[in-house]
């Protein structure tokens, strides 16, 4: 299992964090999501074999947001 | 996906335009008398601003989710429909606007931690081989060779390898003073290297750095949401579906289109949804500034609470650095019993037994000496031969229980020691007792005051915890203004005495240092560690004192009452607007437009209100600084 964190650019609409969750939550190979509104990151628990993180940074680009930056934390 | 980003850049453009053209359209129909200019520039600002809205509310919807934008949108349309263009105009106008101004406040209630993030390194210069290469510090990986520059940020924590350097660490302990380390000693992330250089080796990098680890407990603490937070959520994410369900209802009942866009707009969750967070947000804030890290809105509301406070005193309620100040010896060869009790006392790791070995290094030649059959009775004492000998050294009873009888000048010796606020340790072999060594710890700053402002601010029992002797308890309560204690406690016991406080119904706040206080911070509703306390007591405490002082607790306890009651605001404010819209509306004097300006106003108003917990100082936590320089005066001339 690995964790994947993305920050991406201020959210500000609370509303912008259902749209990411269940975006991610919907791929497969994704477990868990979190999206710290405060922070602008979305942390995910993702199983590398079944889906690149790359995918996962695309997905988040495509409803619309930048993503800054990608942090991948290996073995949680 | 670029028309989307685009119009997000743009929408400060969008509202201004929107803005103008209803300016215009005013200005067209009252002071030109040009009505058609006022209809054609008011529909164009409602298509303007409508855009935006309405892609926000499709893409809300794509994954299922009735949002705002969506009620928003609707009424627009239904006001465009009925020909009520200045409605529809300004509704949109109003919304795009308030969004706007929404995300500057927020970015304001978030100012705090950013300012914490923005300390983070970015750049390192790593050593490969005999080049300097400069990386970002991201790529620093554990093991690699690291070269720290005068004036230069620690990029990660590591070991020194060789220089040494003065380092301002004020970004993790608090403490703004250069502090001189040399090779050997560990330097964190985040920290400021103001003379010297240094060569370092990674040890922790990233987000495993103590500054790293602050950070994100920061950042997880901002969302991490309170019961009410999350009762909210749940009813707001049925409360909007229900809106639009009611209104479609009434539109069809009362065939009034008019009402029930006004509906619409009237029930749009705004004040409601943001208002509780946006307190806990900058709370939080607040605290990370001021040194006390709150692990979430929920800690906040049971921390503002609380009714008894524990402390530990070793190490939290005292500073942890013990010293032996008064050695009484009941034999002559005084190097000899040194010698013995430094390698005794070696075999144990308890603080008092540190302080020891310390005091009989500086006095001493130390000799190796063969200390064998060690057994450590926890909380108690330590028994072993040495050369041959066997020897006891600990607590009163636990030499006592060793079947050595004290002479009453013995007693009385002991008991002055005490009385003065000196812990005990005593030394005895296998008749007699050969010495006892008074050691004594200096209270934290600031303690008497803090816990009086603690009491003032509704906390109604203080207790302390030690595992030390009843005559040093008291004495050292006596000095901090505590009345209540608990002496002679073993590890476990200070755990279950938490317990027993909560079933007692009372909501218990812990605070310790130690790992043996762990089981205890985990056990109180709150748990509360020093900052410069073990890993584990950190990592499982709700509130962290990163500077480990009291009078940051003092600070972190007004500042959840205030929070708290700041959130109450909120809320009252949300229902307050929903209340007087309702009774505007059966009384015919809102409609749209005024509707959607009084919510949007409310939205600022509960933002507005929250800005003001970023820059709270509790008036004690103030006076406290000053009084810091008088008091340890005072202190040192008690002890």
């Amino acid at each position: 299992m690995t964790q994947i964190v993305m920050q991406l650019n201020e959210l500000t609409c609370p509303s912008c964090m259902q749209k990411i969750e269940s975006a991610l939550r919907k791929q497969s190979g994704v477990q868990e999501v979190r999206v710290l509104f405060n922070a602008s990151k979305v942390k995910a628990d993702i199983d590398p074999e079944t889906i690149q993180p790359a995918h996962l940074s695309e997905v988040v680009e495509k409803l619309g947001f930048d993503v800054q930056s990608v942090k991948l934390k290996k073995g949680v | 996906m670029k028309v989307q980003k685009q119009l997000e850049q743009r929408m400060l453009m969008i509202a201004w335009i929107s803005g103008g053209l209803i300016a215009f359209g005013y200005i067209s129909r009252f002071l030109l008398n040009f009505q058609a200019g006022y209809f054609w520039s008011l529909m164009m600002a409602s298509v303007v601003s409508f855009l935006p809205i309405a892609l926000h509310a499709f893409q809300a919807l794509k994954v299922r989710t009735v949002s705002i934008e969506l009620l928003v949108s609707i009424a627009i349309l239904g006001a465009f429909l009925i020909r009520e263009y200045n409605e529809s105009a300004i509704v949109s106008f109003l919304f795009l606007f308030g969004h706007l101004l929404e995300r500057k406040a927020l970015e304001k209630t978030r100012r705090s931690v950013k300012k914490l993030t923005d300390m983070a390194p970015v750049h390192a210069l790593r050593i490969d081989g005999p080049r300097l290469q400069k990386v970002a510090v991201d790529e620093v990986e554990k093991g690699d060779r690291l070269l720290v520059k005068t004036g230069a940020q620690v990029p990660v924590d590591g070991r020194i390898i060789s220089g040494f350097g003065y380092l301002n660490e004020a970004s993790v302990t608090g403490e703004s003073r250069a502090v001189r380390k040399k090779a050997g000693q560990t330097v964190f992330a985040g920290t400021l290297l103001d003379n010297g250089t240094l060569h370092i080796e990674a040890e922790r990098v990233g987000e495993d750095t103590t500054f790293g680890k602050i950070i994100e407990s920061v950042e997880e603490a901002q969302d991490e949401k309170s019961h009410v937070e999350k009762f909210i959520d749940r009813f707001a994410r049925g409360y909007t579906p229900a809106v639009l369900v009611l209104a479609l209802a009434a539109g069809l009942w009362t065939q009034d289109l008019r009402l029930a866009v006004t509906l619409l707009v009237l029930g749009c969750p705004g004040a409601l949804v943001i208002g509780a967070p946006v307190s806990n947000v900058a709370g939080i804030g607040n605290g990370a500034r001021h040194g006390v890290l709150i692990k979430g809105g929920e800690i906040i509301n049971q921390f503002s609470r609380v009714d008894t406070l524990l402390l530990d005193k070793t190490g939290t309620l005292t500073r942890g650095a013990t010293e032996v100040t008064e050695v009484a010896a009941y034999t002559r060869n005084l190097n000899n019993f040194l010698t013995i009790a430094q390698a005794l006392e070696k075999e144990s790791d308890h603080p008092l037994g540190k302080a020891i070995v310390s005091y009989a290094e500086r006095r001493n030649q130390v000799l190796p000496l063969d200390v064998r059959e060690t057994i450590v009775v926890k909380g108690k004492g330590i028994r072993a031969k040495v050369a041959g000998r066997l020897y006891f050294m600990g607590s009163e009873t636990f030499v006592k229980e060793a079947g050595i009888h004290l002479r009453e000048d013995q007693q009385k010796t002991i008991d002055r020691m005490r009385q003065s606020g000196a812990s005990t340790v005593l030394m005895a072999d296998a008749e007699q007792l050969v010495a006892v060594f008074a050691i004594t710890d200096r209270l934290r700053d600031n303690v008497p005051a803090a816990l009086a402002s603690l009491r003032k601010s509704g906390i109604r029992r203080v207790i302390m915890q030690t595992g030390d002797n009843r005559q040093t308890a008291e004495a050292i309560a006596r000095q901090a203004g505590i009345d209540e204690i608990r002496a002679e406690l073993l590890p476990e016991e200070k755990a279950a005495d938490v317990e027993k406080l909560k079933k007692a119904g009372h909501t218990v706040a812990f605070i310790g240092d130690g790992i043996n206080d762990s089981p205890s911070i985990a056990a109180a509703d709150i748990g509360i560690a020093m900052g410069n306390g073990t890993d584990v007591a950190v990592e499982t405490s709700d509130i962290v004192l990163m500077r480990s002082r009291f009078s940051e607790l003092a600070h972190a306890h007004a500042l959840a009452r205030k929070t708290v009651w700041n959130m109450k605001e909120n809320i009252a404010i949300a229902l307050g607007t929903v209340l007087l819209l309702l009774i505007g509306l059966l009384n015919g004097w809102i409609y749209m437009a005024s509707g959607m300006l009084i919510h949007e106003i409310s939205i600022l108003l509960v933002i507005v209100n929250a800005m003001r917990l970023p820059g709270f100082r509790s008036e004690k936590a103030e006076k406290h600084l000053k009084l810091d320089g008088c008091q340890v005066n005072q202190m040192s001339g008690d002890l």
